[in-house]
C-alpha cells in the first residue's frame, strides 16, 4: 500500500501520524513545494513582531520525522492522473498512489489594483513572504496596509513593531465589522492608535505608484495620496484548486468531501484549508481556514485512508487570536447575518470573573476584559472574549455541546446582569451533570 | 534590529503556582513555538501541547514563562495528578 500526501501543512502531517497509528508497514510519501516544509503558519505573525526567531517556527525536527517513517519529496505536483492512480511532479516525474490525500491549503488572493506588479508589495502567506517582509521593513520608513481580518492586523502590528510608520486603510467605518461589534472594534482601534498606527477609515486603494520599480506612493479613491516604502495586503484567501481543475473531482469553493473526507473519487481524500467538508449536523459543506480543523481533518482523512472508517465531526467554529495585543477568542456565531430571534449581549469586566478554580485560568490580568454572548432559544450560539480567557474554555464546551441554558437565560438578559458570574456558576453545575 | 516592544503578551501579568503543573488545551494551539522558545530550561512545551498532555517534565520549574507568553491562552496551571486524566 502506498499512501501519497500532497502538502506539508498541519493537515498533511496530522494525516501521516494518523496513518502510522494504525498502519506500521504501508509506504507513505509526502510531497510539498514549500522550500521550508512544515512550520507554524499562524506563528509567522509572532516572527514578524520579533517574539520568536524563525527557527522556532518548526514544530518537528529530523528525528521526529524519522520516527514517522515516511519519505519526503520536494516538488510541485502538476497533474493527478486518476485513471492511472498516479501523479506528475514538476511536469516530469511520475509517482503512483493507492490512496491520495490532497492537502494543498489556501493562498492569499492577489491585490488587483493598477500598478501592483512592482517591488515592495508584500503579503503574509508563507515563511518566504515573512522573511521578505523582515528584510524590507526598515525602521522609520512608511508602510501602507490594506485588507481586513486577522492577517491585516498581524501585518500592521508586525511592521509597527519593526519601527515602521504604519498607515492602515479601512474600507468602512470600523475594523472587522462583520465579526466584532462596535465596542470591540473601538477597543482594537484605540489600542492600535495608542501604539502609533495611523488609521484611515472609509479609505480604498485606487492606484499604486512606483519609482525605479519600487512602490513609492498610493492614491486612494478620494484622491488622497500616501507616500510609502511598502504596501502590505491581506484581502482574503482562496483554496488552491488549480491542481484538480481537470480531474473531474467535485468542487464548489473548495474540494467537496463527504464526512469521511473522501472526494468523489473513493481513493482520493482531501483535508485542511483546501477542503470543503460536509457537516452532517447542518447538512452544509463548509470551508474553514483554521489550524485546528485542518489538523482534525488530516487525522480523520488519514484514518479513513488506512481503512478505519471515521467520521469528521465539525465543532463550533473557534479561533483564539490576538487583536492589538489582546487575546481574543471567537466561538460559534458572532457576526452579522444571524437569526432574528437571537439576542446578543455584551459586557465588560466583572469583579468575580476570576473566582473559577485555578485549573481553568488561562490568562488574566488584562487591562480590558470583555465578553459578548449570543443567546439562542435554549442555548448559547456564540461568544467573544477579549482579554481574560478564564471563561473561554467553558464557553467553548457549552456552545459546542449546545448546553441547555434555560435556567439562566432570563437572568442573563436582565439589564446589568453579571453575565460572567452567571456563566461561571452555570458551568460548574453543568460540568458536574455532564461529567465533563 | 531592535524591535518596539508592543502588541506582545504582557509577560509581567502572570499567576505563578509553586505546586501544580502546566496543562494545555491543544485545540487552542497553533504550534507557534513561543512556549518552547521562552522556556528557560529548554523543555519542548509545544510537543506536549500537540499531544494534549500536561507538561509533565521532571525539570519543569513551573515558572509560568510559557503560560504568560502564550498568545492564545493555551497553557494554564493545574494541580492535577500527572498520572490522572486531565479533569476539565
Ligand atoms: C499569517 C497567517 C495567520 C494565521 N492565523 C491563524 C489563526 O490565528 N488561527 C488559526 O486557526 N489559523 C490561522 N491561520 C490558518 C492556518 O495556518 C491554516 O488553516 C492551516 O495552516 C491550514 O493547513 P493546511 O495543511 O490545510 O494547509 P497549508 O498549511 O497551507 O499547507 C499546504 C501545503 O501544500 C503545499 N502545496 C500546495 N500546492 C502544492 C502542489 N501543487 N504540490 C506540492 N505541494 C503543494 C504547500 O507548499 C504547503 O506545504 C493563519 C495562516 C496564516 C498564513
Amino acid at each position: 500500500m502506498r499512501y501519497v500526501i500532497i502538502g506539508a501543512g498541519v493537515a498533511g502531517i496530522s494525516a501521516v501520524e494518523a496513518i502510522r497509528s494504525v498502519d506500521n508497514t504501508g509506504e507513505i510519501v509526502m510531497i510539498s513545494d514549500d522550500p521550508n516544509g512544515y512550520y507554524s503558519r499562524p506563528g509567522l505573525a509572532y516572527y514578524l513582531t520579533g517574539e520568536i526567531h524563525d527557527t522556532a517556527l518548526f514544530p518537528r525536527n529530523k528525528a521526529d520525522f524519522q520516527k514517522l517513517n515516511f519519505n519526503f519529496l520536494r516538488g510541485r505536483v502538476t497533474h493527478i492522473l486518476r485513471k492511472d492512480h498516479a501523479l506528475i511532479i514538476d511536469g516530469k516525474s511520475r509517482l503512483a498512489y493507492d490512496k491520495l490525500l490532497i492537502a494543498v491549503g489556501a493562498r492569499a488572493l492577489p491585490l488587483e489594483i493598477p500598478g501592483s506588479n512592482v517591488e515592495g508589495i508584500v503579503k503574509l502567506d508563507h515563511l518566504v513572504d515573512a522573511k521578505n517582509i523582515v528584510k524590507m521593513a526598515k525602521w522609520g520608513r512608511s508602510a501602507v496596509v490594506v485588507g481586513g481580518g486577522i492577517t491585516a492586523l498581524e501585518l500592521t502590528e508586525g511592521l509597527r513593531a519593526r519601527g515602521m510608520k504604519v498607515h492602515y486603510l479601512l474600507r468602512g467605518d470600523r475594523y472587522w465589522s462583520n465579526v466584532l461589534d462596535k465596542y470591540e472594534s473601538e477597543v482594537v482601534e484605540k489600542r492600535l492608535e495608542e501604539e502609533g498606527v495611523i488609521l484611515h477609515h472609509h479609505s480604498e486603494l485606487k492606484e499604486i505608484f512606483s519609482k525605479r520599480g519600487h512602490v513609492s506612493e498610493v492614491e486612494l479613491q478620494d484622491g488622497k495620496k500616501i507616500k510609502c516604502d511598502m504596501l502590505a495586503f491581506a484581502v482574503g484567501i482562496r483554496p488552491c484548486l488549480e491542481l484538480i481543475q481537470d480531474t473531474g473531482l467535485a468542487t464548489d469553493r473548495g474540494i467537496l468531501v463527504n464526512e469521511h473526507l473522501q472526494t468523489t473519487d473513493p481513493d482520493i481524500f482531501s483535508a485542511g484549508d483546501v477542503a470543503q467538508a460536509f457537516d452532517p449536523l447542518t447538512g452544509k459543506s463548509i470551508l474553514d481556514s483554521l489550524w485546528d480543523p485542518a489538523r482534525e481533518q488530516g487525522r480523520v482523512a488519514g484514518l479513513n485512508m488506512a481503512g478505519r472508517r471515521t467520521a469528521y465531526l465539525k465543532s463550533a467554529a473557534f479561533n483564539v487570536t490576538r487583536l492589538a495585543g489582546l487575546t481574543t477568542t471567537i466561538i460559534g456565531v458572532v457576526g452579522r447575518g444571524r437569526d432574528e430571534d437571537m439576542i446578543g449581549i455584551a459586557r465588560g469586566d466583572s469583579e468575580t470573573w476570576r473566582e473559577l478554580p485555578e485549573a481553568i485560568v488561562a490568562q488574566s490580568g488584562f487591562d480590558i476584559n470583555h465578553m459578548r454572548l449570543l443567546i439562542g432559544d435554549s442555548h448559547l450560539v456564540g461568544a467573544i472574549l477579549m482579554g481574560d480567557q478564564t471563561l473561554s474554555w467553558p464557553l467553548q464546551k457549552m456552545i459546542a455541546s449546545k448546553a441547555d441554558i434555560s435556567p439562566i437565560r432570563e437572568r442573563l438578559m436582565e439589564p446589568n446582569a453579571k453575565i460572567a458570574d452567571l456563566i461561571a456558576q452555570f458551568w460548574m453545575s453543568w460540568r458536574k451533570q455532564t461529567a465533563l | 534590529m531592535a524591535l518596539l516592544n508592543i502588541f506582545k503578551s504582557d509577560a509581567s501579568k502572570r499567576i505563578v503556582l509553586t505546586r501544580g503543573h502546566v496543562v494545555s488545551e491543544s485545540s487552542r494551539c497553533v504550534q507557534c513555538g513561543i512556549c518552547s522558545y521562552n522556556c528557560p530550561i529548554g523543555i519542548n512545551v509545544r510537543a506536549h501541547v500537540w499531544r494534549n498532555e500536561p507538561v509533565n517534565h521532571s525539570e519543569c520549574l513551573t515558572c509560568g514563562e510559557c503560560v504568560a507568553r502564550c498568545p492564545r491562552g493555551v497553557l494554564s496551571f493545574s494541580e492535577i495528578d500527572i498520572f490522572a486524566r486531565r479533569e476539565e
